[in-house]
């Protein structure tokens, strides 16, 4: 057997290991959201109380409402700001500093987040900007520029140019072949991109850590104090739906990907 | 070429928005922030653009009251912590994902990819959540404590939580998938003909896992390392969550000074120090990868 040969023993079980490490934790936390007790590791049977409780938390509400509305924009605008650049940098002709742009367009992924937070923290104290939402969506727009173009870049990169050539030959205009030509070839990028955008946006912590003024308390901020006061089912519930709805995203994207 | 229809030229102007979107949020503010690390501690916080050094010496030295500068290591040690943390991290990262990707990629498509899918799954899973599955873990009535002690092991045993083991456990959970992804990547494009060649010329399997398959995966695991390493030294919730507020990492030493210390230029200053430990990291890396290209161009 060939293939006997690039077989090394014990990979299989330290696989199953390895892949037990990577959700055991996860698995506790969905154990422990069911547990009546209040005491977390103390098991007093199975209750959904946790979940109602956490539904009706307002303060909770709200920082979901804080974190969806500030990823919806910033993903909105990342991606457009995004689609262009890449367009300019893969398909543009006579770009000059091509290379340098490219490494401006990705900035945020050569700085450490802490170096971004401190930098945007600094901006909005000179510059006297007090609204809280505005300064986190402004912040979050930056960092996830990145983020969507990327995606984006990868699949234009793949895209055959000769098809909007072709569309160009039969008299479409530049925006016509952008629209019904490039636009629908390279669109599973685009959303790739955009959703990507988004789950940086909605997990981010360190930014808006750092930015947490004026009222506007993201989710994994809310998460972050309600761990200060110690380990609660309260938070093993929330914590619990958060991974149900990042598994349905996750899930989502995987199957797009693979129907390529 | 002049007869050739045009190629829709995309206008360069389509590049002015996120560059001026960086310009702007990023470039400008870094700027301010070199400024503000060589800035006057204000009264009450906040800064005073009046020149001194003193927020770097700080890092070294405590000024005594006649203003004598006294070495003291606190900083130091947190930048030391920092470093040696995202080094063990990057280390143990490469070794626990070779065997992994090595096994993924030898199973069939689907089983691959349902593979591959349990690995980035984690990663879409909140950061905050999962640094926060660990306390339950680690935690003094947490899991592993309460088995142990249903087996009548480590009675006497100190908490898990708040120690230098702790972060680094949780530093390597947050940014594992960041390292197979491109260590699979890799092996992917490796042509099994080499292995069974090294079989046949009598190499065995350590040899050939050695002197073929490894140097041959290593620009994989040169992009895993950049990709852990870099986010690892501006970590700053494994350290608060897992480290306590006591064994700190500079993500949140610098935290602290923009918010409870409220020092502002100290807090620029070691910004500036790890955006430097940073960029000195990535010059390096790109030097070594142009300097492999012009070796392969030459060969």
């Amino acid at each position: 057997m060939t293939s006997n040969v690039r077989r090394y023993p014990g990979f299989g079980l330290f696989n199953l290991i390895f892949f037990v490490y990577l959700y055991l934790p996860i698995a506790v936390v969905v154990f422990y959201s069911f547990n009546a007790n209040r005491i977390v590791s103390n098991w007093g049977g199975f209750s959904l109380h946790w979940y109602t409780t956490a539904l009706s938390n307002a303060a909770l509400v709200g920082a979901v409402k804080t974190s969806l509305f500030v990823a919806t924009i910033a993903t909105v605008l990342s991606t457009v700001v995004a689609l262009m650049a890449a367009l300019v940098l893969v398909r543009g002709r006579n770009v000059r500093f091509r290379r340098v742009s490219e490494t401006v367009v990705n900035l945020p992924l050569l700085l450490p987040e802490i170096v971004v937070a401190v930098a945007v923290l600094i901006l909005f104290s000179e510059v006297g900007l007090t609204n809280g939402l505005l300064k986190l969506t402004i912040a979050h727009t930056t960092f996830c520029i990145p983020f969507a173009f990327l995606p984006i870049r990868a699949r234009l990169q793949g895209m055959d140019a000769d098809l909007e050539e072709a569309a160009r030959d039969l008299y479409a205009s530049a925006w016509v072949a952008f629209r019904r030509v490039t636009l629908p070839l390279i669109l599973p990028g685009v959303f790739a991109g955009a959703m990507l955008a988004f789950v940086i946006s909605m997990d981010d912590f360190i930014t808006s850590n750092l930015l947490n003024s004026g009222g506007a308390t993201t989710l994994p901020v809310y998460i972050f104090s309600l761990i200060k006061q110690g380990v609660s089912p309260q938070l093993n519930a929330i914590s619990t739906l958060i991974m149900i709805v990042s598994v349905v995203l996750a899930t989502i994207a995987f199957l797009l990907q693979r129907r390529q | 070429m002049s007869q050739r229809p045009k190629i829709p030229s995309w206008n360069v102007l389509g590049l002015l928005p996120a560059q001026l979107i960086m310009l702007l949020t990023l470039i400008i503010p870094v700027g301010i922030i070199i400024l503000v690390s060589f800035s006057t501690r204000g009264p009450y916080g906040g800064f005073d653009y009046v020149f001194t050094t003193a927020p770097y010496k700080q890092i070294l030295f405590n000024e005594g009251w006649s203003g004598e500068l006294e070495f003291n290591p606190q900083y130091l040690i947190v930048v030391a912590r920092t470093v040696i943390l995202s080094l063990a991290t990057t280390i143990i990262c490469l070794a626990l994902s070779f065997p992994v990707a090595y096994f993924i990629s030898l199973q069939k498509t689907s089983a691959k990819m349902l593979l591959i899918y349990l690995v980035t799954l984690p990663f879409w899973v909140s950061m905050i959540v999962r640094v926060y599955s660990w306390i339950i873990i680690l935690g003094n009535d947490g899991v592993i404590a309460k088995t142990l002690r249903a087996l009548g092991l480590g009675e006497n045993m100190g908490s898990l939580l708040f120690t230098d083991t702790a972060m680094l456990i949780g530093l390597v959970y947050s940014y594992i998938p960041l390292m197979i992804l491109p260590v699979f990547a890799s092996i992917e494009k490796l042509d099994p003909a080499l292995v069974e060649a090294s079989h046949d010329l009598y190499g065995s399997r350590l040899t050939t896992l050695r002197r073929v398959i490894l140097p041959l995966c290593r620009p994989g695991m040169a992009a895993g390392a950049i990709l852990v390493f870099v986010p690892c030294l501006g970590a700053v919730l494994e350290p608060v969550l897992l480290g306590g507020g006591k064994t700190m990492m500079m993500g949140n030493l610098i935290q602290l000074q923009f918010g409870a210390a409220r020092n502002w230029p100290l807090g620029a200053a070691i910004s500036i120090v790890l955006m430097c430990a940073v960029m000195i990291f990535l010059l390096w890396r790109g030097i070594q990868a142009m300097r492999k290209e012009g070796r392969e161009e030459g060969a």
